[in-house]
């Protein structure tokens, strides 16, 4: 493993002189050239890049809360070095122009970016195996998948290659695949983090979040990338909180809602549901108030969300025409049109494919008040149903996926049966509000694999959601546990 | 049978409007996939929304304006660095006038 434990401490080791951030770069780069021809994390890694970064922390030229931190980030966060190619053929040798916003920040704060993750084409799947490139395996278990779509950020940090990672949420992508790799992921509340320079898949559920070993480095991470941009106009114009201030202060008298319509009547593993009753006995423990609440329109949610994403997907994804970058087809054509339709045939994959059609079927003439409208009301329903269950509760518990990983190939048969995989997480990302996935156990068996317990919050209502798991972190130890990779 | 929902004609018809040139088996395996997936979304019709206000995003934000001052912009350099065909500062395309589906009367 590296030799720290959470990315506080190697903050702290660089800080104090026990360590270099060359040194920490050296050594994180040797465990991916090991490691990742396993694991297949990364999509492109920058060593030259990341350790002039490194020695700019040495000398004294970048500091910041996260000075010499080696960071992944998913590969659909544009970066003026290197490629940003959303794992899609589409995308293979593109270049951005700029920095994302958060990229730009993470740099600010003195981090080391070592590359580029993978994950399901333009974010759109549950376990990587939707990437043009590669499909990343799960460091407990090399036969199983990651989860998606930040699957790539996901394993990298399980696997020990990076410190930290960044991932984007549009329906769960963060929080799913730190549920199934053992990490903790937060997905912010919808206009607290830039998406300025994150390649749009559903413009109104996206966010970036940050993954991380455990409570205080997420937050540490959410006290850089927060804030509002002007070169975002979803972006919120508040101010942020210091989210690592009182953050191991228990919450006295939480009120923790837990909601009839997270329980399954199938499909649910049996020690997934086990871990999360356990999760639920130890916050009582911990003086916490279980809170009956009813979200009743949960099970219109992935409905709902397979109308709005891929509609938005459709227009997002029109701006890949082959003219100003990206791929275009080397096939002889006779007009610009038959450019465009052979261009996007050949660059994008099957799933990127079905969920444009089926936004384009959602959006086109006399369907779209039967599917995109009706879906658009239905979300204000779903929001109405958190907003009237946070006033009961602080906080709303369920596991983040109904089963742990997944071995590849599994799933990949049936679009609907991948797309179930986000029963939980979708409809936070519908009513806009913040959730975290935190490791709440493992299965048994030879290959152990993690559970996540999923922590929902209303709308900005990150600082007590983070300490609220804070409070089952610090009583627990499953979030300090690692793979075995030899 | 109950009447499909989306026919191989509906599904090349809206493969046309999203510009993806895809042969017919692709076609007739989307057409199967779109099927379920429309069958499963249909669960929507269940819901009573009568009254209820449409959603596009979770923040009550409307227009969000700014000072109207220049400011600066990408060098053409970089505009142009990822561009498949160029002809110096310009991008460059097939004929857009005058193919079979010209639409630009």
């Amino acid at each position: 493993m590296l030799p720290f434990d959470t990315l506080l401490a190697a903050r702290d080791a660089i800080r104090t002189k026990k360590i270099s951030a060359v040194e920490l770069a050296r050594q994180t780069f040797d465990r991916i050239q090991q490691l990742d021809p396993k694991i297949q994390a990364f999509n492109s890694t920058y060593p030259d890049h990341a350790l002039a970064m490194a020695r700019e922390v040495d000398e004294g030229k970048r500091t910041g809360p996260l000075a010499g931190v080696p960071i992944a980030l998913k590969d659909n966060l544009c970066t003026s070095f290197g490629t940003t190619t959303c794992s899609s053929k589409m995308l293979e040798n593109f270049h951005a122009p700029y920095d994302a916003t958060v990229v730009k920040k993470l740099h600010a704060a003195g981090a080391v970016f070592l590359g580029k993750t993978n994950l399901d084409e333009f974010a759109m799947g549950s376990s990587t195996e939707n990437s043009a490139f590669r499909t990343t395996r799960n460091p407990w278990d090399l036969q199983r998948i990651p989860g998606g779509s930040s699957g790539g950020s996901a394993a990298a940090l399980a696997g020990g290659l990076c410190c930290a990672s960044i991932g984007s949420d549009t329906g769960g992508s963060i929080r799913q695949p730190a549920a199934l790799t053992g990490t903790v992921g937060l997905k912010p509340t919808y206009g607290l983090v830039s998406r300025y320079g994150l390649v749009a898949f559903a413009s109104s559920l996206d966010q970036i979040g940050p993954f991380a070993w455990n409570v205080p480095d997420a937050a540490l991470l959410m006290n850089v990338i927060c804030g509002h941009d002007p070169r975002d106009s979803t972006s919120v114009p508040r101010a942020a909180p210091d989210y690592l201030a009182e953050l191991d202060v228990p919450i006295k008298g939480l009120r923790i809602g837990i909601a009839k319509e997270f329980s399954l009547d199938s499909g649910m593993d049996p020690q997934v549901k086990a871990a999360v009753d356990a999760a639920m006995k130890k916050y009582q423990e911990l003086g916490a108030t279980l809170v009956d609440v009813s979200l009743p329109h949960t099970q219109y949610g992935i409905a709902a969300y397979y109308v709005i994403a891929p509609c938005e997907a459709s227009s997002n994804l029109a701006r890949y025409d082959g003219v100003h970058y990206g791929h275009r087809t080397k096939e002889p054509v006779n007009d610009i049109i038959e450019m465009f339709s052979k261009s996007r045939a050949e660059g994008f994959g099957d799933e990127v494919k079905r969920r444009i059609m089926i936004g384009t079927y959602a959006l086109s003439s006399g369907y779209y008040d039967a599917y995109y409208l009706r879906a658009q009301k239905v979300r204000t329903l779903i929001k109405r149903d958190f907003d009237e269950a946070f006033e009961k509760c602080d906080v709303i518990l369920s596991p983040t996926s109904p089963t742990p990983a997944f071995k590849a190939g599994e799933k990949t048969g049936d679009p609907l049966q991948m797309y179930l995989c986000d029963v939980f997480t979708v409809t936070c990302n519908i009513a806009g509000n913040c959730g975290i996935s935190i490791p709440c156990g493992f299965t048994s068996g030879e290959k152990p694999l993690p559970i996540g317990l999923q922590l929902l919050g209303p709308s900005f209502g990150e600082q007590k959601l983070l300490r609220a798991a804070r409070m089952y972190e610090m009583a627990t130890e499953w979030h300090t546990r690692r793979p075995n990779l030899g | 049978m109950p009447e499909p929902i989306v026919t191989l004609e509906d599904v090349r018809h809206v493969a046309k409007l999203a510009r993806l040139a895809l042969s017919e088996d692709k076609l007739r395996l989307l057409a199967g996939q779109l099927e379920s997936i429309l069958e499963y979304v249909n669960k929507l019709k269940e819901v009573d929304v009568t009254g209820v206000e449409p959603m596009a995003h979770a923040l009550p934000l409307h227009n969000v304006l700014r000072e109207d001052v220049v400011e600066g912009a990408l060098p053409v350099e970089k505009v142009l660095q990822n561009a498949p065909d160029r002809d110096g500062p310009f991008f460059k395309v097939p004929k857009v006038i005058g193919g079979d589906e010209d639409s630009a009367g």
